[in-house]
């Protein structure tokens, strides 16, 4: 791969991480964003194994075939980064703005379908609170298939977990089509596509973190 | 050297008009030693109104119940008449921690030393990211307007300690305060902000910007310290972070994260608070060693001694302080076999710190000494945190904490180390770099003066509260002669109380030093210390840009008395006839 002086450290420097400012200040703050998530998800296993009580089975309160789509959307997401970001290296302009404009509908999506699955949950009583009196879940936690005890907790856990991803994934798709305009202007090329790498790094991130999040949220 | 290098700076910076205009200049000013001196000022305001907050505690405690001196200017809801309300007084040991912790010590050694040092000592031009840089410091002032808008909400300001602890930070019925406390939690997530911004950039600048020739262990010991630092407050802060959002959360829309009742726990917000706060602990004190050092060095005109093992020791203590948490949760019903592994990994923490502690001395040992005023702070700093740091051994071991835990003693041990340690490192470093900040000297003769008092108050303060705390006086009472056992203790009270006066009223002075010499200070010429670090080598106040020509730097900066040279001190910039070209030069360069 070309590199144009652009691509790399600074010029007259001592040798450092080897790649440009950008670049290495995203790893950094990924690492942060490492410790957010890791608050919330570490505040959850502790909550969920100290809980009073059984906590709700998988599939009673969320729809998890509709997640599972949306988790789908969001890895082929990331495939659709990998092939902008290929096509903006190989120089092939057409390709890269087709594929990150495919990124941003799936992410785009993503965020709609999560907007879908939150009007359906409250709809049906499942709120950050716990579950609400009266409602259809209510009638599941009176005949005792939604355990009473640790609905307030789960309420919360889903929700703080889930939100906060999705606003992760909101601030993605906002850069990615300031990314997208910029690239209308011709502001990417083969020497230089930084914005393009730095976003795609962002982007993966958050399409990892969601899969953990499926699978400890939805799934176990 | 150290003049030609002027020289060139200065035609350097002739040679480039800067045609920016006032507010990109001064308020909105992506330059990273213009956002390091508003960080220096927004951090000094609130550490006087930290000060401030202490002296109406004081005066509660010495004189409980009586009527402050001018205590009538505050509302009926804070001391009718003038009498401090017992709300109001637990406000003010909750704001006087969170303003010094958060706004005052923080910004002070990391946001304007990180900002003003990293990039002028490593022979940057500026920060990785100078937008981001500018963003970082609006950030945390409008962090600090809603932390001080807190004063006037209804049901008073937070009032659970500036730990924060739930179930009391958790549900108004307890504290009797909603809004102040929520004002607390949205503070700290926006300062968040702001901190991490401010660690991305400061780690992506010392990794990537080094000069040709500035090697990782060329690097100032200040350096080494902030970029160690920013490692902790980068992965340290998003843990507050998160906490704080559960406990707005829990306070906004009904969440359950601390409510034992419904299945929360009350115990997960102190393991959250802690494994952020205690490398936040280090957090506050590793830059603090990290000037001293210099400074040190600098006063004893000799090379630092161990400056590997200085290296290590610092990497030593940020790794150790994440696996250290769990002492300041001694008495909060965790396991007592989890308590022991903590004791056992906080006693190694003593290693490191007595490692840097006798380089210190082995750095002065039979040098030649210069007492200049950074300098006497420096040797106070070295002195006061052995006295913060062996009791903090006594609180590490449980049985002792046991019966210390909550008392005065804590207060004595966390201001020895916080005021002892890292106020006296911050009127160290302040008074050293100040003529680099704005081109003129604060004046010795007022500078030694505020020293002695300050030096001679604060012990008088702090030395007797270890006293009232082995006697039993716990922290956070309101009036200390509600109880037969304290009331023998209140003449200490008063007197501590009086000290704490006298300390506060010696800080006018360095305030009335640091506004005049601004104005009327004598010109600083571009290396008043003759220190060999790479700032020095730049005007006082250096230009847009810093370097006129990237420097090439051939030594490590505590090159004192060479042998190889005539005068005292060796340039890290200066190339001697034996000094080889760093391989990372450029050809032609």
């Amino acid at each position: 791969m070309a590199h144009a002086a652009v691509m790399e450290p600074p010029a007259a420097a001592e040798p450092g991480a080897g790649v440009y400012n950008e670049k290495l200040g995203m790893w950094v703050f990924l690492g942060s964003e490492v410790m957010f998530f890791t608050a919330l998800i570490g505040s959850y296993i502790i909550l969920r194994f100290g809980a009073p009580g059984e906590w709700a089975r998988p599939g009673v309160v969320l729809n998890v075939p509709v997640t599972a789509f949306n988790t789908f959307l969001l890895i082929c997401s990331s495939v659709s980064m990998v092939k902008a970001y290929a096509a903006v290296v190989d120089g092939d302009q057409q390709k890269f703005k087709m594929w990150l404009l495919l990124t941003i509908i799936a992410g785009a999506s993503f965020v709609g379908v999560q907007a879908y699955e939150y009007t359906h949950l409250v709809h049906d009583g499942f709120l950050p609170s716990g579950i609400r009196e009266g409602s259809e879940l209510w009638e599941k936690v009176e005949a005792g298939t939604v355990p009473a005890a640790t609905a307030g907790i789960y309420g919360s856990s889903f929700y703080i977990m889930t939100g906060f991803h999705g606003f992760h994934v909101t601030c993605g798709v906002v850069s990615m089509i300031w990314v997208y305009l910029k690239a209308l202007r011709g502001g990417y090329s083969a020497t230089d596509y930084r914005g393009v790498e730095v976003i795609g790094l962002y982007w993966h991130f958050v399409d990892l973190v969601w899969i953990i999040l499926f699978t400890i949220v939805y799934l176990v | 050297m150290a003049t030609t290098a002027a020289t060139v700076g200065q035609v350097g910076h002739a040679g480039h008009v800067d045609d920016r205009s006032f507010l990109r200049k001064y308020i909105f000013s992506t330059d990273h030693k213009i956002i390091g001196i508003q960080f220096l000022i927004m951090s000094l305001v609130f550490l006087a109104l930290g000060g401030t907050l202490a002296m109406m505690m004081r005066w509660q405690l010495g004189f409980p119940g009586q009527a402050m001196p001018g205590g009538t200017v505050l509302p009926e809801t804070m001391a009718p008449g003038g009498v401090l309300l017992p709300e109001f007084y637990i406000s003010l040991v909750t704001m006087h921690g969170t303003f010094m912790v958060f706004f005052a010590i923080m910004p002070l050694l990391v946001g304007v030393f990180g900002n003003f040092l990293i990039p002028l000592k490593i022979g940057a031009p500026d920060m990785a990211f100078p937008r981001l840089n500018m963003m970082s410091f609006w950030v945390a002032v409008s962090s600090g307007l809603i932390m001080l808008a807190g004063f006037w909400a209804e049901g008073g300001h937070a009032g659970a300690g500036w730990t924060a602890y739930a179930p009391l930070s958790e549900a108004p019925e307890y504290s009797g305060v909603s809004l102040g406390q929520q004002l607390w939690c949205l503070s700290l997530i926006v300062l968040g902000l702001s901190s991490m911004l401010g660690a991305v950039n400061y780690i992506t600048t010392v990794i990537n910007m080094r000069a040709p020739g500035m090697t990782w262990f060329r690097l100032p010991l200040s350096i080494w310290a902030l970029f160690i630092t920013a490692i902790l407050v980068l992965l340290a802060i998003p843990i507050l972070a998160g906490g704080a959002i559960m406990l707005l959360f829990d306070q906004t829309i009904g969440t359950h994260f601390f409510k034992p009742a419904t299945g929360g726990q009350v115990l997960l917000w102190q393991h959250l608070f802690w494994f952020f706060g205690h490398p936040e602990v280090y957090i506050l004190i590793l830059p603090a060693m990290g000037m001293v050092s210099d400074i040190i060095a600098n006063g004893s005109r000799k090379p630092i001694f161990g400056y590997e093992s200085m290296v290590f020791a610092i990497m030593g203590i940020g790794f150790l302080g994440w696996i250290v948490w769990g002492h300041h949760m001694f008495q909060s019903g965790m396991n007592p076999t989890l308590g022991q592994t903590f004791m056992i990994s906080t006693l190694f923490i003593a290693v490191p710190s007595a490692i840097k502690v006798f380089n210190w001395m082995g750095t002065m040992w039979r040098g030649s000494l210069h007492f200049h005023v950074p300098m006497l702070h420096a040797v106070a700093f070295v002195a006061m945190f052995v006295i913060g740091g062996l009791s903090g051994v006594f609180m590490a071991s449980t049985p002792v904490d046991i019966y210390i835990h909550d008392t005065y003693f804590i207060v004595a041990h966390i201001h020895y180390v916080l005021f002892g340690g890292s106020l006296f490192a911050l009127f160290a470093a302040i008074t050293y770099w100040y003529p680099k900040m704005f081109g003129r000297m604060m004046n010795p003769f007022w500078g030694k003066v505020h020293f002695w008092l300050t030096f001679g108050f604060y012990n008088l303060t702090f030395f007797p509260m270890h006293q009232l705390g082995l006697q039993g006086h716990m922290r956070r009472i309101y009036d200390p002669t509600e109880y037969t056992f304290l009331q023998p203790l209140q003449p200490l009270n008063q007197f501590i109380s009086i000290a704490a006066f006298l300390l506060f009223a010696s800080q006018a002075l360095f305030a009335l030093n640091f506004i005049l010499s601004w104005f009327t200070g004598a010109k600083a010429d571009v290396n008043p210390w003759r220190d060999n670090a790479l700032e020095w080598s730049v005007p006082s106040p250096p230009p847009h840009g810093n370097f006129a020509v990237t420097p090439t730097v051939y030594r490590g900066p505590y090159e004192y008395s060479s042998p190889e040279t005539s005068d005292d001190y060796l340039p890290q910039d200066k190339r001697l006839p034996t000094d080889r070209m760093p391989a990372s030069q450029p050809a032609g360069d």
